[in-house]
C-alpha cells in the first residue's frame, strides 16, 4: 500500500513535470531554442497567486486567472524583446540571452519579495479522497495535478494537430522557409507558442506550490530544470514524449527519494537520463533525423 | 633582435605577447602588493582570475574549438577540487613539504578529472548538440549530488565511506574527512597567486599550441563539417575525446587551485549555475578566442565586485548588461548597424566617397 500511494505521489509530480515540459518542447520544437527562463516564469507565476491570495486576500480563482495572464504577456514579451533579435543567431548566444533573462527574472522577485522562502497557500480546498478504508489517502492537491495534466495533453494534442494554427505551428517546426512560403506567419506563430507555453508555465506553479507548499525567488529554477530534462528524456519537440518522460521522471524522482536515499535522488534521475540518451540519442519519442551529405 | 623576431610565425608572436602582458601584470600586482598599494577585496580577486581564466580558456577548448555545447564544466572542476583537497588534508602530516604536496595533488586532480573527461568524451560521440548540453549538464548535477551525499573519514582500521552522517563509526582519534554537505575543512592553503598565474600561463600556451597543432586542425574540421572531416581520413573518435579530456583536466587543476586556497570547500558551488557563469566567460570573451576568454573572466569577475555599491540591484543590472551585450553583439540588425556605424566603414566610405568625385571631376 505503501509503494501504490508513493508511486500516486510520483505521477503527481510527474503531472508537474509534463506541464512544464510540454512548454519547453513547444518553444524547442518550433523556435529552436533552449528557453531557460521557462523555469522562472513558473516562479512568477507563484508569486503572482501568492500576492493576490496572501497579500491582497483575494479568491483563488481570481488568483490563477491573474496568473495565467501575467505569465503570457510575460512569456511574449520576454520573446519580443530578448529572442526574437537573435533568431538567426548562433544557438548559443540564444542560449546565454536565456540564461540572462532567467536571472532577470530571478533577481527582480528577489527585490521584490526578499530572499526569505515563503509559505504557500494551497489554492484547492478539496478533501482528501480515501480508498482500501483509509490506508491509501490521496489529496486534492493530487487529483487535480492528475487530471489537469490529462485534460491539458488531449487539448493541446487537438489543437496542434486540427486547428489551423496548430497545423501553422508544426509547418514552421518542420521547414521556417517553407512555412513562411505557404503564408504562415512565423513570427505570430512563434509569438502564439511562447504564450501557449508561459499560460502552462502558470497553471504548472498552481499545481506545483499548491502542494509543496513554499515559494522563493529560485524555486523555479530546479522544476525547470527537471522538466526540461522530461522533455529531452521523452524526445523533445513530440508532445506525448513530454508526458511520458514527465511522468516517468517523477516516478523515478520519487521511488528513488524514498527507496533509495534522499540526498541522491537527483543523481539518480540525471544517470537515467545519460543512460537513456546513450542507447537512445534522440529520447524515447524523439525523431531520427538522417544527415544529409 | 627583430630579425629573429620576425622569423618566427604569427602565431608564435601573438602567444609570445600575450604570455608577456600576463606576466607584465602578474609583476605589477607584486609591486602594488609589497606597495601595499592593493586591497584585501582586490587580493582575494587575484586568485579567481587565475582560476576562472584557467575555466574559460579550457571551456571554449570543448565550445569554441570542437563546437560542442558543454553546461558541465564545474563538474570536472568539482572532481578535480575534492580528490586533490583530500589527498592534501590527509597527507598534511605525512608530506610536510609544501612544494612536493601540492605537486602530488595537482597531478591527483588532473588526473581523476580526465578519468571522467574521457567517459564523458565517449557520450559526446553518441549525443550531440543541445542533447550533449543536456547530458553535461546532467553530469555536473551529479557530481555535485555524489559529493554531498559522501562522508569519509578514517581511524586505526583505515577509510570509512558512509551516504549518512552517523553511519560512518569512526573510532577514537579518527577523523572525518569529507562530510557530506560541508564538504571538506582546511584543505591546507598551498596554492598561492603565483602558482595560479603560473598554471594560466600553461593553460594557454597548451590550447594555443593545440590550435595551431596538427591535432587542433583536426578538431577544427571536425566542427566546421564531421562529415567532410571523416572522409578526409580524421579519427573522429580520437580527436573529440582527445579535445575533452584536456578540457577536463584543465578544469581539474582549476579545481585544485581553487580547493586549496579556500578554507571549506563545499560541493553545492559547483552546480549548472558555475557552468552556466564559466560558458558567459566564453561566449562574451568570443567564441573560439582564447585571449577574449581570459579578458572575458576578468572582467566579469570584477564586475560584480565594483556594482557591490548598488546592492540589490547588483545582480539585476549584471542580467541586464548580459542579455543587452548578446543582443548587441549577435543579432543581425545590431551587426549591420555596427557595420554601418563602425569608425573604420566611414572612413572606408569617405575614401570612396572622395575617390568617386575626383573620378567624376
Amino acid at each position: 500500500m505503501r509503494f501504490i500511494s508513493y508511486l500516486i505521489d510520483g505521477i503527481r509530480l510527474g503531472s508537474v513535470y509534463s506541464i512544464i515540459a510540454l512548454g519547453y518542447t513547444m518553444v524547442y520544437g518550433i523556435a529552436k531554442m533552449l528557453n531557460f527562463a521557462h523555469g522562472d516564469v513558473i516562479m512568477v507565476g507563484g508569486f503572482v497567486i501568492f500576492t493576490v491570495m496572501s497579500t491582497w486576500g483575494l479568491s483563488p480563482v481570481l488568483a490563477v486567472i491573474l496568473a495565467i495572464i501575467v505569465c503570457t504577456v510575460l512569456g511574449v514579451t520576454i520573446e519580443r524583446i530578448a529572442y526574437r533579435p537573435l533568431r538567426k543567431a548562433t544557438s548559443l548566444a540564444v542560449l546565454i540571452t536565456a540564461i540572462g533573462v532567467s536571472y532577470l527574472l530571478q533577481n527582480l522577485a528577489l527585490l521584490i519579495f526578499g530572499a526569505n522562502i515563503k509559505s504557500f497557500t494551497s489554492v484547492f480546498s478539496i478533501a482528501p479522497l480515501r480508498l482500501a478504508g483509509g490506508k491509501l489517502s490521496i489529496s486534492g492537491e493530487t487529483l487535480i495535478t492528475i487530471v489537469s495534466c490529462i485534460v491539458i495533453m488531449i487539448g493541446l494534442t487537438l489543437f496542434v494537430n486540427r486547428s489551423k494554427t496548430g497545423r501553422a505551428m508544426i509547418a514552421v517546426s518542420e521547414d521556417k522557409d517553407a512555412a513562411v512560403l505557404m503564408g504562415v506567419n512565423v513570427n505570430k506563430t512563434i509569438a502564439i507558442t511562447f504564450a501557449i507555453g508561459s499560460a502552462l508555465a502558470a497553471i504548472a506553479s498552481v499545481l506545483q506550490f499548491s502542494s509543496i507548499p513554499s515559494i522563493s525567488a529560485t524555486s523555479g529554477a530546479m522544476p525547470g530544470i527537471k522538466a526540461f530534462i522530461a522533455a529531452v528524456f521523452g524526445g523533445i519537440g513530440s508532445i506525448p514524449g513530454a508526458m511520458i518522460g514527465g511522468i516517468l521522471l517523477g516516478v523515478i524522482e520519487i521511488l528513488g527519494r524514498r527507496y533509495i536515499s534522499m540526498e541522491l535522488s537527483d543523481a539518480i534521475v540525471f544517470l537515467i537520463l545519460i543512460i537513456v540518451l546513450l542507447v537512445k540519442p534522440t529520447g524515447i519519442l524523439g525523431k531520427k533525423y538522417h544527415e544529409k551529405v | 633582435m627583430t630579425e629573429t623576431w620576425r622569423k618566427f610565425s604569427k602565431s608564435t608572436r601573438i602567444n609570445t605577447i600575450t604570455v608577456g602582458i600576463i606576466i607584465l601584470i602578474y609583476v605589477l600586482c607584486q609591486i602594488m602588493i609589497s606597495a601595499g598599494m592593493m586591497s584585501y577585496l582586490m587580493k582575494g580577486l587575484l586568485m579567481q582570475f587565475c582560476y576562472y581564466g584557467i575555466l574559460a580558456v579550457s571551456l571554449n577548448l570543448t565550445v569554441g574549438i570542437l563546437g560542442e555545447l558543454s553546461l558541465g564544466h564545474a563538474g570536472f572542476m568539482c572532481i578535480g577540487a575534492f580528490t586533490s583537497a583530500f589527498f592534501s588534508k590527509y597527507m598534511v602530516d605525512i608530506i610536510k613539504n609544501t612544494f612536493l604536496r601540492f605537486s602530488l595533488a595537482i597531478i591527483i586532480g588532473a588526473v581523476s578529472a580526465a578519468v571522467f573527461g574521457v567517459i564523458i568524451g565517449v557520450v559526446v560521440l553518441r549525443v550531440r548538440g543541445d542533447y550533449l548540453a543536456i547530458v553535461t549538464l546532467a553530469f555536473g548535477e551529479i557530481v555535485k549530488n555524489v559529493i554531498n551525499a559522501l562522508h569519509i573519514g578514517f581511524d586505526s582500521r583505515g577509510f570509512h565511506i558512509a551516504l549518512e552522517a552517523g553511519k560512518l563509526e569512526l573510532l577514537e582519534g579518527g577523523r572525518m574527512i569529507i562530510d557530506g554537505s560541508q564538504g571538506i575543512i582546511g584543505t591546507p592553503r598551498d596554492s598561492t597567486f603565483t602558482i595560479g598565474v603560473i598554471f594560466l600561463i600553461l593553460t594557454y600556451i597548451i590550447i594555443a599550441n593545440l590550435i595551431n597543432s596538427r591535432s587542433g586542425r583536426a578538431i577544427m574540421a571536425i566542427r566546421d563539417n564531421r562529415i567532410a572531416a571523416e572522409s578526409v581520413g580524421i579519427d573522429i573518435t580520437k580527436f573529440k575525446i582527445l579535445a575533452f579530456t584536456i578540457s577536463a583536466t584543465l578544469a581539474g587543476v582549476a579545481g585544485v587551485i581553487y580547493s586549496h586556497n579556500i578554507t571549506t570547500l563545499e560541493s553545492s558551488k559547483f552546480g549548472y549555475n558555475m557552468s552556466i557563469m564559466i560558458l558567459v566567460f566564453v561566449v562574451l570573451g568570443g567564441i573560439g578566442n582564447i585571449r577574449g576568454s581570459m579578458i572575458a573572466a576578468v572582467i566579469l569577475t570584477l564586475l560584480p565586485e565594483y556594482l557591490r555599491f548598488l546592492k540589490n540591484y547588483r545582480m539585476l543590472i549584471y542580467a541586464v548588461v548580459l542579455i543587452v551585450m548578446m543582443i548587441f553583439n549577435w543579432s543581425p540588425a545590431c551587426i549591420n548597424w555596427r557595420k554601418e556605424h563602425s569608425i573604420k566603414g566611414a572612413v572606408c566610405r569617405l575614401t570612396k566617397k572622395i575617390s568617386k568625385t575626383k573620378k567624376e571631376a
